[in-house]
Formats: C-alpha cells, structure tokens, sequence
C-alpha cells in the first residue's frame, strides 16, 4: 500500500494539486485567487500527461545511429524510446492555459478599472445599485 | 476536385478571415462587417456541399489532414450527424451577422466592431471545427477555441458582463479540462486519439475502471460545457450581459454543439452498449434532463427581463435534447436531433426579437411591452410563431421534436418522462403568454388608446430592414422545418442515428 503511493508519488501530486485547485476555484471570495486556483487546476492535468509520457531509462524519440549508411541493418526497439506525443499535446494545452489566464487576467483588470476592487461580493454589491 | 477539401475549408475560411477583418478593421471600420459576410457564406455554401457529399456517398467522409493516416495524423471525420450539425451552425451565424450590423452599431463602442467581428469568426471556426473533427484532442482544442472567443464576445457586452464572463471563464475552463483529463485516461489506455480507432479498441476495456473513470471526466466537462442543469450557473447571466447578436449567436450554437458532443462521445467513441449496460449513465442522465426541464422553465417564468427568460428556456431546452439522449432509443435520439435544429432556429428568432425590441425600446422588461405588438406588428408576429414552436403547436419544428422525444419516452415506457415533457410544456406556454399577453392585449395607459377602443395614435415603428430580414427568415424556417421535418429524418437524421440503438 504505501509502497505503491510512494512509487506512484507523481500521480498523488496530481490528485493534490487537482484538488487545491478546485478548493480555491469555489470558496474564494478574491477573482485572482480564483484564477490562481484555475492556473493550478490547469497545470495539475498537464502534469498528469507528463507522467503518463514519462519512461524511466528511455531516451528521446530520434534512433541511435540512424544517420549515416549502415541503417537498413538498425533496429528500432519502442522500449528505448518516450513517446512524444503526450509531451506534444501538453505544448498546445499549455498554450490554451496561458490564453485562459490572458484573458481571465484582462477580464480582472478591467473589471478593477470598473468597480476598483477584485473581491467578488463587493462587485455584485456594486451591480446592484 | 476542390469539393474533396471541402472539410477543411470550412475551418480555416473563417480562421483566415478572423485575421483578416481584424486588420482591415485597422483601416477601415466598415469593411469588417462585408468580409464576415463573405467568411460566413462560404462557410454555409461549405456546410451544403458537404452534406450533399456525405447523402450521395452514404458512408462518412474520412479527410486526413496532410495526408497522414491515423493514428499518427489529425483526421476529420464527417457522417450525416456532422454534417446535420455544421449546416445549423453555419446558417444560424450567417442569418445572425446579417443582423448583427445595426444592433451592434447600437449596442457598443463603434472601435470594438473590428474585434467582435475577429472573436465572431474565431467562435463560428470552433464550432465548426468541434462539428468536423475525428481527433479528441483536436476536439477539445476547437472547444476552447469557440470558448476563449464567447468568453470575450461576452464581455463587450452591458454592464455585469465583466463578472458574468469571470465566471464563465471559471467554470468553462473546468469543464474542458476535467474533458482533457478524459482524453489522457483514455489515450494511456488505448495509445489513439483517432475517434474511430479508439472505438475500436476501448470495446475491449469496457470493464476497467479507468474507462469508467475517463468517461465520467468526459460526461461532467460536456455538461458543463452545454449548461446541464445542475451545471448551468454560467449561463443566465452571460446570456443576458451579452450583446443581443452575441447573445443570439450562442444560444442556438454553442450549448447545441456541447450537445452534439456528448453524442459523439456516449454513442460513437463509446458504445451505446456501454453507455446504457456498463455504467447507467443514461438512466443518472434522464434524471438530470427531468430536472433541468422542470426547473429551467419554473425559473424562466420567475423572470423580468425577456434575455433571461429566454436564457432559462435555453436550460430548460437543454432538459429536452438531454432527454432524448438518455431514452437512448432511435425514436427519442432522432427527436433530440430534432430538437437541437428547431431549438437553434427557434431560440435564435427569440433572442433576434429580444434584440430589435432592445433596439428600438433601449430595455426589454416584460413589464414594459405594453402595446408592444401596434409598434413593431412585424417583430411581434415572428415572435409568437417562435414561442408557438418553443411551446410545440403543430405545424412548428417544435411541435415534431417534440412529438418524437414523447414517443421515444412513450417506446421507453418511461411514464414520468412523459408527464415531465407535458408538464414542461404547460410551463412553456406560461411563460411564452406573459409576454405575447403584455404585447397584445395589455391595455393601454394612454387615454386616446382608452376611449377611443382602437389603438390610435401608436405609430409603427419596426426594426431596420436588415434585422427584421432574418427575423423573418428563421420565423419561416421554424414552420418550413415542422413541414418538412419528415424529410429531413428520412434523409439525414436516421442515417446520423448510430448502431446498436
């Protein structure tokens, strides 16, 4: 039991993260904190797919020794290699984190600019009037 | 020849033009509004041309972008359902820029028109792309792309809508990432993002956990995505907040297209065996769809402000082609299917209405429609046939979505599905009356309207031309639609209907 939470500490961190995210997303009362809770939220799925990529002892997708002539001779054993792909996806999801947190962050500052605070309550007090 | 690179076109012509009336708005304001147009066209002309493809050839259309074959390349994946799909999109954003010109020129700042035209094409682009694609992880990139685009076309709009569009932004984002933890499970599971390679390869894994689990990331990322009632605390008020263009261009699609999702997911990627047998999801989802019907109209009668009445019908409407799902017969999907064209042109002509009465009234509380139908008789009587088809008399669109989701039920032998679709109707017409009763027969406070019996003195005052045009075109389209909606299951809709329903 404790062995398998200590070799799979990677997937705990994630569950953490996933859930401090999710903690700060509902109960915060300040819209940055609520964004910072998103970032984390965010960034605990993309550590997910990093560790579901990740190979112990294997290398980057690229043969040894393919260059050159002797080639057609080259075998190329999958058990060597990472697969890239997860570390892929995780490029163009990191992108779409960091379009979120633009626009969540502009939304932020014009909303100060507007009501010249962040906390939530006192933005739909000042709605209501 | 150039008809075979139609499923790609109808991606990147608005992507393309996103750019492009964004810097020619830089020199000229007033091009941005004919090059959305000219986008748009394409884009239904595309839409057309690929349906027509896929009823002649019978069988989906498979395009490989770049010629790399899945599992290693994106692949576009195109059956009679995509294709049902992409024409209401299209032709909702079409109809909706057309009106778009004088009620934004209203409604916001005139240096905001290039940009809300760049982030309309972005959305219409997602959707489209969330309609063609055969990839998941494409799929969830296209998702945030309409998403990214609606949080900020809801933002441009009235006071309130900085907060409701946070909140979107909060909860959407969510809801795509609890859909992109869907997709890693299922990718360590099964080494494919190609839709039709995994449903290949999960039938074998139907009894792991883990599937269980990556399903049920996927399921609750699309309901919040589509606004599933427990779910939809996003909705009201970015419906409401939004320009009304805005307002009439997502309600038909975006919660549509979260629909359509969940269809694609439940019934395609997974079997409908799964579905229904290994995890009761659809029994947990008809409950859900009850509720969100029940609730979503009780709500909208409790309200003022026809955008958010209208708002909570879209919930409401939700309940329905969520309902239709969940019976998961042929009867009750091809109703749902149904239900998301009728429900696109009918709550597309609700919120286009609300828009003109915006426009020529400067407010939109019920209270205030007094003698609403002498001043704009045209916009009034395109109202009510839409609420007619949202309450379901025949010969509306509505009517036969209906029918179809009451005899799925019915087939079912689902008895409180039954009674909750004809309670929810009676709600319907509760709400859909208070209006059309305030804008006809409320008497008016005027005293030459009092003693005189008639209604003098009220001038007609109708909408631009250019609004009251696709007005009308969608007021007849919901009727031509119930027409010939026995056309449109025999041709498309049983076809888009998968095996082993």
């Amino acid at each position: 039991m404790l062995e398998s939470i200590i070799s799979n500490y990677n997937y705990w961190v994630f569950i953490i993260l996933l859930v401090v995210g999710l903690y700060s997303m509902m109960t915060k009362n300040n819209l940055m904190k609520k964004l910072i809770g998103m970032n984390i939220f965010q960034w605990a799925i993309i550590l997910f797919f990093i560790s579901v990529g990740a190979k112990r002892g294997a290398t980057v997708p690229v043969i040894a020794g393919a260059h050159g002539h002797d080639t057609h001779t080259l075998v190329a054993r999958a058990a060597e290699y990472v697969n890239p792909l997860p570390h892929a996806l995780m490029l163009t999801a990191i992108v779409v984190g960091i379009a979120t947190t633009g626009i969540a962050l502009a939304l932020l500052v014009a909303i100060y600019k507007r009501y010249n605070t962040i906390e939530e309550d006192e933005v739909i007090e000042a709605l209501k009037k | 020849m150039i008809a075979e690179q139609f499923p790609i076109l109808i991606v990147v012509t608005p992507l393309t033009f996103a750019f492009l009336v964004n810097i020619a708005g830089l020199w000229n304001r007033r091009l941005c509004f004919p090059l959305a147009l000219i986008a748009l066209s394409a884009c239904l002309f595309f839409a057309v041309g690929i349906l027509d493809a896929v009823i002649t050839q019978g069988t989906p259309i498979h395009y490989y972008l770049g010629g790399w074959k899945p599992p290693w390349g994106i692949a576009y994946f195109i059956d009679h359902l995509s294709a049902y799909m992409a024409i209401i999109v299209a032709a909702v954003a079409l109809l909706v820029a057309i009106y778009s010109k004088r009620s934004i020129e209203r409604e916001i700042h005139e240096h905001k028109i290039p940009q809300l035209y760049t982030l309309f094409l972005l959305n219409v682009t997602g959707l489209l792309g969330i309609t063609v694609t055969g990839d998941l992880f494409n799929l969830y990139v296209l998702l945030e792309v309409a998403s990214f685009s609606a949080y900020a076309l809801i933002a441009i709009g009235e006071e309130g809508a900085l907060i409701a569009s946070f909140r979107y932004v909060v909860m959407g984002t969510i809801g795509a990432c609890l859909y992109l933890l869907g997709v890693g499970i299922v990718y360590s599971m099964t080494g494919s993002l190609n839709m039709v390679d995994v449903s290949g390869i999960l039938p074998h894994l139907y009894h792991s956990k883990t599937i269980a689990l990556a399903f049920t990331f996927f399921l609750i990322g699309i309901a919040i995505k589509m606004a599933l009632y427990p779910l939809h605390a996003w909705l009201p008020d970015a419906y409401t907040r939004a320009p009304s263009a805005i307002s009439a261009l997502m309600a038909p699609t975006m919660t549509k297209v979260g629909c359509y999702v969940l269809i694609r997911i439940m019934f395609f990627v997974f079997e409908p065996r799964f579905s229904i047998e290994y995890i009761p999801v659809t029994a947990i989802l008809g409950w859900m769809a009850v509720i969100a019907l029940i609730v979503g109209s009780i709500y909208a009668i409790a309200q003022d402000d026809l955008k958010r009445m209208l708002a909570y019908s879209t919930v409401a409407q939700i309940g329905y082609i969520v309902l239709g799902i969940a019976l998961a017969n042929k009867t009750g999907l091809i109703g749902s299917l149904l239900h998301i064209l009728a429900e696109a042109f009918t709550k597309g002509c609700l919120f286009l209405v609300a828009g003109a009465i915006m426009y020529k009234l400067g407010m939109r509380t019920i209270g205030g429609f007094k003698n609403l139908f002498w001043k704009m008789p045209f916009t009034m009587i395109a109202f009510v046939i839409a609420a007619l088809s949202m309450i379901g008399i025949p010969p509306t669109c509505g009517f036969f979505s209906k029918l179809y989701l009451l005899l799925g039920a019915v087939e079912d032998k689902a008895w409180i599905f039954v009674a909750a679709l004809l309670i929810s109707v009676v709600l319907n017409i509760v709400y859909f009356f208070n209006v059309i009763r305030r804008a006809f027969f409320e008497p008016s406070a005027s005293a030459d309207a009092r003693d005189g019996g008639v209604r003098k003195g009220i001038a007609i005052e109708e909408a631009p031309l250019s609004m009251l045009i696709p007005i009308w075109v969608m007021a007849i389209g919901i009727v031509l639609l119930g027409i010939f909606s026995g056309k449109i299951i025999t041709t498309v809709l049983q076809y888009a209907v998968p095996i082993g329903l």
